[in-house]
């Protein structure tokens, strides 16, 4: 496997509903072995564009290829490779987990059926269900759906992980035992590809970013790349006005305490303030963060509707 | 795929208990006709209702009257509904189509359970009424509407060509519900789109003034399985039943195929 080979890549694809476009030109590029955070405002079209990755949804122009293969048309030899979790999990309700997992199992193509039991247990296993029996999955708290939803994904071991908020409804340690999993399936060659509107869940986990807005791939890039130090440090000092004085020429801002200062080196700043005397308590090089990274090219979400409010 | 549909059908105990209610009502037709002695009068009531209290043995083909009209109806419309419409609104849907299952491998397997679904019913009914029909009436060789009377061969051959009738005519049923159900997320809609066609027809079935509609009211040839028990059998209306009911399964099917084909699955 060749590091630059293409996980999903889109050429201007393209979504309407009616009138609306729901995805305007989009062209993903997401290589293989890439932690993949697609970010957007809730109703920017992530899940459209998710479900034309899969096959779903008919896109109206573009190409699609994933996994080197073009989709929807080659979906039968696609799929198999894929794990999914589209908009939430679904079972059906009145079977238990593993009864659902052997019966999604079994309709699809078919594999070693003497193994079914195994693979169903092993995925149960992963995502931390392994002792929930026979309770029809009816009586599953949110935490144990999305979990039951997880295992659908990963029941076959698949090349690529397309995750729709993956994290939904799970406590803070819920979210942090997936993402711990999904490091570790990344590190043994898993793609990653998640679609969430959580910047603190992608920042902790994703190694590259596609921003979408109103249908628009506005930013895509390396997150190392986009966060690289902007060439300015952080310092903070209760001496704030001897810092402000000694560096003047150089300031950036200042707001309290706190001090922006354009500099390389923040190691040779800090030995030059400690030598005139001046008390540090903090100093850092600057980084982006990805909030107001996204915040710069991403208006409004498409769920607030501002204008005069009319009787 | 075919497969986990029928465990899916046989493991629901909704499946179990549509069937056990539409086992139920013939029988408690029969329980208060032997308790009563009352038959309806020849011409009154479900058909052949009127000689079952001197024959037992004719009672399983009374019981398909007796639920043919709506009860039966009703049932295969919710599981024919259900079918699609119920898997995209459970969510169950996508999931099914990214294992992946191809689009017409699944619809397919539906319309197989659909067809099972109504085989199973249509025996169950048959079976019972036998069994209840015989116990509390007695059993006679079976006399035909015309009066000769059948040897037990072609007696069992008449009941299995009546159930295969009734069996065809509720295909008819489930191709307009299973093509709904591909139109819509919800089960309901299209269980009730499928009756609201059959009121329709069951109406216009009656009106003198649709006389020029109705050779082609899907309901229309429904009740022709009686001529089975006819001596001979009066193949007319069976055989254009049966064209009917072929044309509207076909061409449904086919529509249903289309639209699930091309759609856009956002459930």
């Amino acid at each position: 496997m060749s590091a630059v080979e293409p996980a999903i890549r889109t050429r201007g694809l393209t979504k309407r509903f009616g009138r609306l476009t729901v995805v305007d030109d989009v062209a993903l590029d997401v290589r293989a072995g890439d932690r993949y955070g697609f970010l957007g405002p809730n109703g920017s079209g992530k899940t459209t564009t998710v479900r034309m990755l899969l096959g779903l949804v008919h896109a109206d122009e573009g190409e699609i290829e994933v996994l080197g293969q073009a989709m929807p048309r080659r979906a039968r030899a696609v799929l198999p490779e894929v794990g999914a979790l589209v908009e939430g999990p679904a079972a059906y309700p009145h079977l238990s987990a593993a009864a659902n997992l052997r019966l999604l199992d079994a309709a699809g193509p078919a594999g070693p059926r003497a193994d079914r039991r195994g693979r169903v247990a092993a995925a149960l296993e992963q995502v931390g269900l392994g002792g929930v029996g026979r309770k029809p999955v009816r009586a599953y708290s949110l935490g144990m759906r999305q979990r039951l939803g997880l295992a659908v994904a990963l029941m076959r071991a698949p090349r690529l992980l397309v995750l729709d908020e993956p994290t939904n409804g799970l406590d803070p340690q819920g979210i942090r035992e997936v993402r711990e999993l999904l490091e570790t399936l990344n590190r043994q060659g898993t793609t990653v590809f998640l679609s969430s509107h959580l910047l603190a869940e992608v920042e902790q986990l994703c190694t590259r970013i596609g921003v979408v807005d109103r249908g628009r791939l506005v930013l895509q890039d390396d997150l190392a790349t986009l966060r690289r130090p902007t060439g300015r440090v952080v310092v903070s000092s209760p001496d704030s006005d001897r810092v402000a004085g000694l560096l003047d020429g150089r300031l950036h801002s200042r707001t309290g305490d706190r001090i922006v200062v354009r500099a390389a080196d923040p190691a040779a700043l800090n030995a030059e303030l400690v030598a005139a005397g001046v008390r540090v308590a903090g100093i850092a090089a600057e980084q982006r963060r990805l909030e107001d990274l996204v915040l710069e090219v991403i208006g409004a979400g498409s769920d607030r509707v501002d204008g005069p409010v009319r009787p | 795929m075919i497969r986990v549909e029928l465990v899916k059908l046989l493991l629901r105990p909704r499946t179990w208990i549509t069937i056990a209610l539409l086992a139920a009502l013939p029988t408690l037709v029969a329980i208060l006709l032997a308790l009563t002695d009352i038959a309806p009068r020849p011409g009154d009531g479900p058909v052949l209702l009127s000689q079952v209290l001197g024959n037992g043995r004719l009672f399983p083909a009374a019981a398909l009257a007796i639920v043919l009209p709506i009860f039966l109806p009703v049932a295969v419309s919710v599981v024919a509904g259900e079918s699609v419409a119920g898997e995209a609104s459970q969510g169950t849907l996508r999931y099914l189509l990214v294992r992946p299952v191809g689009r017409t491998h699944l619809l397919v397997a539906k319309l197989v359970a659909v067809v099972v679904f109504i085989l199973l019913a249509v025996t169950v009914v048959a079976v019972v009424g036998y069994v209840v029909g015989t116990s509390l009436f007695g059993s006679q060789p079976l006399p035909t509407v015309s009066g000769r009377t059948l040897s037990t061969t072609e007696q069992v051959l008449r009941i299995v060509a009546a159930m295969l009738y009734v069996g065809w005519s509720m295909l008819g049923v489930g191709a307009v519900a299973l093509f709904l159900s591909t139109l819509t997320d919800s089960a309901l809609q299209a269980a009730l789109g499928a009756l609201a066609v059959l009121v329709s027809s069951t109406v216009l079935v009656t009106l003198d003034a649709a006389d020029t509609l109705k050779p082609y009211l899907p309901t229309r040839y429904w009740l022709a399985f009686v001529d089975f028990f006819r001596d001979p059998i009066l193949w007319r209306d069976i055989e254009r039943g049966f064209a009917l009911q072929a044309v509207y399964v076909v061409v449904l099917l086919l529509c249903a195929w289309a639209a699930f084909a091309t759609k856009d699955v956002t459930s």
